[in-house]
């Protein structure tokens, strides 16, 4: 029944979050019963699973943001998310929105400096309409990395993205969490980008984690099984 | 003839030199100032049209004095003194009660638009007293306050009220919850919540209750100085009203219009800076 914000372990100790028989439920029906996960410091862990099988709920209850009916969460701090939609403040300038809560004196000449780490750093005036879709997910991540985190969650960041731009922002990911280094939680319905960005692959079902795969090993032997594993037929690369 | 077209010059002036410059070097912008200074026209032409007729004799000064007349009246009533201070209580009157009565209605807007008990407590009672015409209660306000400066004010601060209060309370429920929900998120305290994110949110809704309150600012305004005041610029028009002074009613009426366009300009100005963001207003980069 707990959803604890511990004070901080030193980082090479503390997992980024544990979580213990999680169970989530909206009035009579349990979406999550008995979850458990770890994800360590570092540690970009994928989810993956059927449209409605609890992933983003998982994750809105690790962010704090909906209330759990049984388990334990541990997380050292707030965790950030990034969520499928940039959720810029339309009347703030870019800076601005990244130093949204970020409760320090040289708010600005931070928020320039994770600004520029997306690319962005000669838009620090700017107004989020001028982005493009692209542009504006590359300013939620930096706020979302500014706040230096020990977990990010990422809840289907790329999902609104064109092909190419998913791609761009699939090495960014990858580049600013290497820099980083904070736990990742990329919730997500697309087994290549699971396979691309992730060191450990979970597939979610019936409210519980159901397969767990490690990708260090051949991307193409992963990919039909977490296929398989989705309830695809494990198909031919090229459809 | 040279005096109409001044003043024609002096009500036109802020649009046309604004449409003049970029008229000339933008040919994109041509057609928008072209129809800014077209939109002129009509109003210019009508007051040629009433100096001509003035002029002529057709239009007796007793019914309707010419423009110039009233221009001349203007000019000699500010040196004697009375038109700038009647000028002066009006503005003052219609600025207090616009801060009672804003104060008012943005503070229970704010409590209401957060709050559902809040609604429940007190949204039904502003709802009865707003279906109330406010200047209905007008002679029960001149019985409770007299016909003194706190009986033009009150009636003021209630025709601003409302508006002001049902579009706060209306631009709060509007905000995107997916903006909330990143404020809890980025670990925002209720109070910088509130600021970064609700009231921004809700900042073109309450601007557009600003605009209508300062209409019906001015309209309690006219109707509170034409009973029973000793001062003012509805004092100055019943005046006149005792002495068959066409020149100077209409003169009250110019003033009273001129003041509501430049309250209007003032709302507008308003919106462009403070909504720049929005792509409905205002030109930002």
């Amino acid at each position: 029944m707990t959803l604890q914000f511990a004070p901080p372990l030193p980082a090479a100790i503390a997992p980024a979050v544990t979580v213990n028989g999680l169970r989530r439920a909206y009035g009579e029906r349990t979406v999550i019963e008995g979850l458990d996960l770890s994800i360590a410091r570092g540690e970009f862990v994928a989810l993956l699973g059927e449209s409605g099988c609890g992933k983003t709920t998982l994750l809105r209850a690790l962010a704090g943001l909906d209330p759990i009916q049984a388990g334990r969460i541990i997380a050292p701090r707030r965790p950030a998310v990034v969520f499928q939609e940039h959720r810029l403040l339309p009347w703030d300038s870019l800076w601005r929105n990244v130093a949204l809560g970020l409760d320090i004196p040289d708010a600005r000449a931070r928020a320039a400096a994770a600004l520029a780490e997306v690319g962005l750093g000669d838009r620090l005036d700017d107004w989020p309409r001028n982005l493009s879709g692209g542009q504006a997910q590359r300013v939620a991540l930096a706020r979302a990395l500014v706040q230096e985190p020990e977990l990010l969650l990422l809840d289907e960041p790329f999902a609104a993205l064109d092909a190419l731009t998913r791609i761009r922002m699939h090495g960014l990911v990858r580049e600013l969490v290497a820099r980083h280094r904070p736990g990742v939680l990329l919730v997500t319905h697309d087994v290549d980008e699971a396979i691309a960005l992730a060191d450990r692959i979970l597939v979610m079902r019936d409210g519980r984690i159901a397969f767990e795969h490690r990708t260090d090993v051949n991307g193409m032997v992963a990919r039909s099984d977490l296929l398989a594993e989705l309830g695809v037929l494990a198909a031919p690369r090229h459809t | 003839m040279s005096q109409l077209d001044h003043t024609a010059g002096i009500v036109a002036l802020p649009e046309a030199n604004a449409s003049a410059g970029p008229r000339a070097r933008a040919p994109r912008h041509l057609s928008g100032s072209a129809l800014q200074a077209l939109s002129w026209l009509a109003p210019v032409l009508l007051v040629v049209v009433w100096e001509a007729l003035a002029q002529g004799g057709q239009l007796s000064p007793q019914v309707l004095p010419a423009p110039s007349k009233v221009l001349r009246t203007a000019y000699k009533l500010t040196i004697q003194g009375s038109l700038l201070n009647d000028l002066g209580v009006s503005l003052l009157r219609a600025a207090a009660g616009f801060v009672l009565g804003g104060a008012t209605g943005f503070a229970l807007g704010i409590l209401v638009g957060f709050s559902r008990l809040a609604e429940a407590l007190v949204d039904r009672s502003i709802q009865m007293i707003r279906a109330i015409p406010f200047l209905a209660v007008l002679p029960l306000v001149i019985v409770w306050l007299g016909v003194g400066e706190a009986e033009k004010v009150f009636l003021v601060a209630l025709g601003v009220t409302f508006p002001i209060y049902i579009n706060t309370t209306l631009g709060i429920r509007q905000v995107d919850p997916k903006l909330i929900e990143l404020g809890r998120v980025q670990g925002l305290s209720t109070f910088t919540l509130i600021r970064r994110i609700v009231l921004p949110g809700a900042l073109p809704s309450i601007l557009t209750g600003v605009r209508y309150a300062l209409a019906t600012a001015w309209l309690a305004l006219v109707v509170a100085e034409t009973i029973g005041a000793q001062s003012g610029l509805g004092f100055l028009a019943m005046d006149a009203r005792e002495f068959l002074r066409t020149d100077v009613i209409v003169l009250t009426i110019v003033i009273y219009a001129l003041i509501g366009v430049a309250a209007d300009l003032i709302a507008r100005w308003l919106e462009r800076r403070l909504l720049a963001w929005h792509p409905n207003y205002g030109a930002a980069r």
